[in-house]
Order: structure tokens, then sequence, then C-alpha cells
């Protein structure tokens, strides 16, 4: 890779190489954009970190209805998990093609990272029709409206990727691997992997806590 | 389900004649307006200087202006409810029904610490931080554009209850379970609710921004340790957005989650605890404090500084104590309900916690106090407010420190002395810290002075005002009487009641000279120019540039060598009699305005609107809009116009020919 490359997906920048301080004037809008999206995600994450609180102090609150291992299948859980976890080495794939410019390669490789996480979605789908119609809906108790809360809220998160993979998909075939969008491809495989962490943390907190014997 | 949703006509107050003559004489005052600026043919120069203007300080005047409308319109509750308290002892229930008393005391907090406080800290903010750090703009001008219409769509559904609807009844954090559906059926929550999202996207934006720009954005040489104060104290408060406004968000969601779709979160029956709400809401409503205090801690800063003549006196402590109460800020929120019964351990521990924050709060007054020391001090309009400050809040920090005395909290939980409390530092310190920058920063922004015989009027009807409407208070709460009455029976209240009317009045007479302060300096404003862009010796860069500022700030960026960046160089060219040689002058990239914001707004209006009265096909059209929109952005070519060098470098030797002539005097004088 050259360092025009580089530059290019913002692995490298020419304002401040040395400090990163920003103590030699702006930064140059590869480090901005990409740093200021962070802090977005980051608060996104505190966003999560209320859920998982009240999950958390709301999960015995059943209100005599069912309880968490009665209602979680970890192999369904694996599959979903696997989905999302390959959809994002899959995005990794995708952003190695965009900096080489690959056009093909890197719609490929979005469709399916957008593909991966649209299976990660019929099945999240299926499991909540599976619970409401055994009656274990979010309106039966205060444990399920917050299991249906950070579940879904995670999940409306990968619908919105999904939408974003589809635009940026359209923007790069529309006006090719332009400074701005490839700069936007970048947020977005921040956002995509940030989904992730996310998801790994409520694999443990929900469902293998929530399936321990 | 109709149509329309829940709207039907019976929505609009025909019935009730405060409610209905308001909205008539708004929507008169609104028309007339608009009449006014379509007269005048001002609507393009507002569209292309103003509303669409990616210019932080374009946008930090707007915020300051929807800032002070809305001082206007939460005064309006708060002198209703002083009126209605200093009559409705005994037999007379005064003029206000319960139902309507309720929404008022609930707008009133809604509106003064959401869209008065915030929008007038984050204008400020916006104005100065740019010109502070040496540059030309925020990191993200478009989003600052959106997240100033953001704010306003929340102020206009909030103000739209008034017309269409009711307000939430249930004060300004909506504790359920009164705010659940079973106990508020009605669409007053709602419009809390979903204003209070959408305002809340565009802070969010707003931190996001900020941080960005105050890490990642200054002119070179600016490291941490040589940014002005007020760069600080806004980091610490962006930061804080940060952290804490997600928190807002999802509690706020959970509620509505609660009252639209049946979920039992906070709800008495299915499991549902009103508990975590209170937990949550404060996880964000204590930070929200420092919030609006740290800005305003910065800028008293500058202005004692500035008048004192001298550099703030431990530069490094204030730094220190305001990263100290950005965190701690995080560790007390239960001090806001010692009354849940959480045990003593627990409650003991959240009570040492909000004492400690006495300790960094104590270090800023220590400091600004040295500061002063030894300096000739300019008593100036700004000087006027930072020293009431300095009295007014200390005692409104020590009530603070009493109240974190769990056992004391018991006594006065919710009762008028906590109310006495938080408008004590709030008035004490966040509106005289708003004012005291408004002043100070005025001639910055439009090239002139604000009247200062009326501003020393205005700080001491403010002064006088805040100290008789409150002062009662706190005995009141002592004497027993709760928050949020809208009557009561005991007649040896009244007394006390009727002198926090006559407080309130003397501040009515301060947002009323305000007004005529503004038009007589405009009025006046020849005589009152700022030429030099420096008009008050000022130590931080925006005084290096000229009153008003360029669009683009600085023609080259500025060079900073040392703390206080411009009262060095400044002390240098007077010395030499000469400024530093001309550089070389480059065409300017800026970028270029754009409606997305404001039709974003309407967008995210419309789907507010259409949410609060479950027009869901209107909600859904809005999201589509909103998201076209966005793809519509996306898809632009042309993100920067060029400012010609030609046209930088004229205004660059204007500015070098004013700034000699200014310097030849003072060269001599010294």
């Amino acid at each position: 890779m050259t360092s025009s490359e580089a530059a290019t997906i913002g692995l490298t920048h020419h304002a401040s190489e040395d400090t990163g301080l920003g103590q030699r004037g702006p930064e140059s809008k590869s480090i901005v954009v990409p740093y200021g999206f962070w802090l977005f995600v980051l608060s996104d994450i505190v966003l999560f970190s209320a859920l998982f609180a009240t999950y958390a102090s709301l999960v015995h609150a059943t209100d005599g209805g069912p309880v968490t291992g009665q209602l979680f299948d970890r192999t369904t859980v694996a599959i979903e998990t696997l989905a999302l976890l390959v959809s994002s080495f899959v995005c990794g794939l995708a952003m190695i093609a965009a900096k080489r410019k690959n056009l093909l390669w890197t719609q490929t490789w979005l469709l399916l990272t957008g593909l991966l996480g649209f299976v990660f979605l019929v099945i999240e789908l299926t499991e909540f029709a599976g619970m409401i119609r055994i009656g274990a809906g979010p309106q039966r108790s205060a444990f399920l409206s917050s299991f249906f809360t950070l579940v879904g809220c995670h999940g409306a998160h990968v619908t919105a990727g999904l939408l974003w993979i589809g635009t940026m998909m359209a923007q790069i075939w529309a006006k090719g691997f332009r400074e701005h969008i490839v700069r936007r491809l970048l947020c977005l495989s921040i956002f995509w992997h940030a989904l992730d962490i996310i998801w790994v943390a409520i694999f443990t907190i929900v469902y293998l806590i929530g399936t321990l014997p | 389900m109709s149509f329309f949703g829940k709207l039907t006509w019976s929505a609009i107050p025909f019935n009730q004649p405060i409610p209905l003559i308001t909205s008539i004489v708004v929507l008169l005052a609104l028309a007339a307006v608009a009449a006014w600026v379509t007269i005048r043919g001002w609507w393009p120069y507002l569209w292309n200087e103003y509303i669409t203007s990616t210019d932080h300080k374009r946008i930090g005047v707007m915020y300051i202006v929807l800032a002070l409308v809305m001082l206007v319109r939460g005064f309006s509750d708060a002198i209703m409810m002083r009126a209605q308290q200093a009559v409705a002892v005994g037999q007379s229930q005064g003029y206000l029904p319960p139902e309507h008393y309720d929404q008022i005391f609930s707008a009133h907090g809604t509106i003064m610490i959401f869209f008065m406080a915030m929008p007038f800290m984050i204008g400020l903010m916006n104005f100065v931080v740019p010109l502070q750090l040496g540059v030309r703009d925020v990191a993200f001008p478009t989003m600052n554009n959106v997240s100033f219409w953001l704010t306003a769509s929340g102020v206009l559904l909030v103000n739209l209850s008034l017309f269409i609807g009711v307000f939430a009844r249930t004060g300004w954090l909506a504790f359920p379970p009164l705010s659940e559906k079973a106990f508020s059926p009605d669409v007053g929550v709602d419009y809390y609710l979903v204003a209070l999202q959408i305002s809340g996207v565009g802070t969010l934006l707003t931190g996001v921004n900020f941080v960005t720009t105050i890490l990642k954005i200054r002119a070179p040489g600016m490291s941490y340790m040589r940014m002005p104060v007020f760069c600080w104290t806004s980091l610490a408060t962006n930061l804080l957005i940060i952290a804490a406004f997600p928190v807002l968000t999802a509690t706020l969601a959970l509620l509505m989650l609660d009252r639209y779709l049946g979920f039992h979160f906070f709800t008495n029956d299915g499991g549902g605890n009103s508990m975590l709400y209170m937990n949550l809401i404060w996880m964000w409503g204590h930070p929200e404090v420092y919030i609006l205090i740290l800005p305003a801690f910065g800028i008293y800063s500058e202005v004692v500084s500035t008048f004192s003549g001298k550099p703030l006196f431990g530069y490094r402590s204030m730094v220190f104590a305001t990263l100290a109460i950005c965190i701690l800020s995080f560790t007390v929120w239960l001090h806001h309900f010692f009354t849940m019964g959480a045990g003593a351990d627990v409650n003991a521990i959240f009570g040492i916690a909000s004492m400690l924050i006495a300790i960094p709060t104590g270090v800023k007054i220590f400091n600004w106090l040295f500061t002063m020391y030894g300096g000739r001090v300019r008593f100036t309009v700004p000087m006027h407010y930072a020293i009431g400050f300095m009295i007014t809040f200390v005692f409104g920090g020590l009530t603070g420190v009493l109240m974190a005395i769990p056992p004391v909290d018991f006594v006065v939980h919710n009762s008028l002395f906590l109310v006495a409390h938080f408008h004590n530092v709030i008035i004490g310190g966040v509106v005289f810290g708003a004012m005291a920058g408004y002043t100070y920063w005025f001639p910055k922004a439009f090239g002139f002075t604000l009247d200062e015989r009326i501003g020393k009027a205005i700080f001491w009807c403010w002064f006088i005002g805040f100290y008789l409407a409150f002062m009662p208070l706190y005995v009141l709460g002592l004497m027993g009487a709760t928050r949020r009455m809208q009557h009561y029976d005991d007649p040896s209240w009244q007394p006390w009641n009727i002198a926090a009317l006559v407080g309130a009045l003397f501040i009515l007479v301060a947002i009323v000279l305000t007004v005529v302060q503004l038009l007589y300096s405009i009025r006046t404003r020849d005589k009152r120019r700022d030429l030099t862009g420096d008009p008050w010796d000022g130590r931080t860069l925006e005084w290096l540039t000229l009153s008003p500022p360029p669009h683009y700030n600085f023609a080259v960026l500025p060079d900073v060598h040392g703390e206080e960046a411009y009262w060095h160089r400044k002390q240098e060219a007077i010395e030499r009699d000469k400024l530093i040689p001309e550089p070389d002058y480059q065409p300017i990239e800026m970028p270029l305005n754009t409606p997305v914001g404001v039709i974003c707004a309407f967008f995210a209006s419309v789907c507010g609107f259409a949410v609060i009265w479950y027009i869901w096909w209107l909600a859904i059209l809005g999201l589509i809009g909103a998201f076209a929109v966005f793809v519509w952005y996306a898809w632009r070519d042309e993100h920067e116009h060029v400012i010609p060098v030609e046209e930088v470098i004229a205004n660059a030797r204007e500015r070098r020919r004013i700034r000699m002539e200014n310097l030849h005097q003072l060269s001599q004088s010294t």
C-alpha cells in the first residue's frame, strides 16, 4: 500500500503526524471525521449502558411470568452471533477492497455484510415472534420489557446499519472512491464493529448468564 | 382511531381564557414579526446569513436569540406562579385552577432548563470557542446548524402545547408513576417526551461537535495548557453532554415505551419499578447541572481576568478543578432522592460525595478572588455579574452542602427550601454567567457595545430581585411549605409569598430593561462602535480579530506561543510599536450554507407532532422525509466555497491599519 492510499482511508494523516494532539494546528479531515464519529459511537454505548442497567435491575421482575432460562435457546443465539461476527469480518474485507479501490470486491463484500446482518435480524425477529406467540411479549413483565428493549435497540441499530450499507453501496457505485466517500465508509465500519461489541455484551449478559443451569 | 389520530377541535382551548388569549397574542406577534420581515424584504438576508448559515458565530447568535425568547416565556410562567401563591391562601383559590397551575410549573422548569439555559450556554460556546481557539469554525459546521434547528424543533413542540392540547402536569422531570398512561392519559407528557427527545439529539450532536473541535481543531501552538479556561470548561461540559445525554434519551424512550406500547418499566404493575426512573433520570440530571454551570464558570474566569487586568490566578488548578467537577458530577445522583430509602450506608456515601464537590468549587471561588486581589478592577457590567455571582453562589453552595446531609435532606426534601436552593445556584450561577457573557461578547458579535448604565440597572434588578424572590422561599421551606402548591391554608406563609412576588417583579423589570437596553444600544450604535476589535483590553484570541469578525475569523491562523495568546502578542506589539510582519495570505476554503438543518427540523417536528397525536401515517411520512433529506445531502458534490485571496488580503490590511492606529495611541500612553 502506498502512503497516499493509506491516507485515503484515514490510516495516516498529514497535519500532525507526531503528536496527534492537535498542537500543530487543525487536524486533517481524515482525522477529525472518524474521531467525531467515534465520539458518537461512544455516546451510543452510553445509551446501551443505560439499557443494560435497566435490564440488570429488572431481570428478576418477572411478575410471575416466564424467566430467562425458559425463553432463551443457546443454539439459535450461537448461529445469530456467528452471522453477526462473520459480517464484521466481511466488513473488514470490504474495507481492504476499498483501500485497493476495487469496486467489484468492495460492493460484493458490502453486500455480503448486509446479507449476514439481514440473517441476524431475521433470526432475532423469529425469536421475538416466537416469544410473543407464547405470551412472553414485552407487555408481560418488566423483565420482558427490558429484554425486548435492550435486544430490540441493538436490532434497530443493525437495521439502521443495513440502510446505511445500502446507501453507501449506491454512493460508491455512483461516485467512486472519493475521499469523503471513503471517510464515510470508514465510519460505517466503525459503526458496524461497535454493534459487535455491544452484541458480545448482550450475548454474555442476557443469553449466557440467562441460560446458566 | 381516526385519520388525525387523537387530534380533534377540542384540543384547542376555546373555553380557557388564559391559554386562548396567550395563544392569540403569540400568534399575532409572530404574524407581525413575519409581516415586518416581509415588508422590509429581510427574508433573503435571514435565509442566507442566519437560517442556513454554517458559521458558528451566526449559529451562536441564533441560539442566544432563542434563549432570550424562551426566557420571556419561562418567566411568564414564573410570575404567574408567584402571583398565584401570593393570593391563593385560605378561602381564596387564586386565579389558576390546579390543572393549569400544574402545567405552568412543569413548563417553567422544562423551558428554563432545556430551552433557555442550555441554548444560552451552547450559543455562547458556539460563538466564542472557535474564536478563542484561533480557528475558523467548529469541526462539523453543517451538523452545528442541524443541532440548532433540532433544538428549535423541541422549542416549537413545547410551545405548541399551549395552543393545541395540553402540556405535562408532572413537573419538569415527569416522574412515574404519575407520568404513566394510567395517571396522565392526555398528550401533555407526550409533548414533553417528544420535544425533549428531538432537542436532546441536537444537544448530543453539539457535544460531539465541540469535543472534536476542542481536541482536534486548534490554532498552531495552542496546546492544552494554553487554552483559555472558557475552552476548558466548554470541553468539560461537552464531555458531560456525550456521557449524560444518551442516558436521558434512553430513559425518556423507556417511558415512551411504557406509555405507547404498554411496557412495564416504571408502572405500578407488571413488575415495573418507578425508582429505576429516578436513578436513570438523575444519572443524567445531576451532570446536567454541571453542563449548565461549567461554561458559566468559564465566562467568569474570562471576565474576572480581563477586568482585573491580570492573568487568571491558578490557571492549572482551575483546569483540574473543572475536570474534577466533571468526574464527581457522575457520583452524586442519588442525593436527589435520599428519601428513597436506600439505607444509611448508601445515603452516607452519596452525601459525602456531594460535599466533596464543594472542594473544587471552592478552589475556583478562591482563584477568582485572588485574580481580583492586587488587580486594577474595572467595575463593568460583566464584572458586576461576576462579583454578584461569587456572593450569591456561595450561599447557594452552602445550602447545597446542607442538603447533602441526608437527615437534613429528609426534613427539607421537596420543600420550597430546595426550590430556593436550586434557583440560588442557577440564577446566581448560570443566569448571571449568561448575562455576563452576553454583555461581554456582544461587541464582538455586532461591533458595538451594550449600554453600560442600563446594563448596571439590569444587574441590580436581577440581584435584588433574586434575593427578594428566593430568600423567603428558604424560610417557607423551613416552615414546612412543599413545592408545587396551587393553594395553601396557613395564612402565616402569605407575607413571605408576597415578598417573593415583589422579587419576581424586580426580575420582570430586569427582563424588560434587557429589551430596552438592546433597542437603545442599536439606536445609538454609532456612538458605541468597537473599532479596534478589542473593547475591553482582552487577553484571549477572540479580541485579535475585528468586531464583528469576518466569516473566516482569521485571515491566517494565529501562531500561539504561550498562555494568554493575544495578551502577549499585544504587549509585544506595544513595546516594539509595530505588528508582526505581514504573513503570506492564502485563499480560504469555507463550508457552504445549507438548508439541510431547517428541513431536517421540519420533518422532525412533523414526525414529533404526529407521534404526540397518534397520527401514524404522518409520523412515517416524516421519517421518510428526514431520510430523503439525509441522502440528498450526502449526495452533494460541492462542500466548500473559496474566498479569493484578494478579499482576504483587503480585509486583513484594513484590520492591520486599524490595529496600527490603535497601537500608536497605546504605545504613546505607556
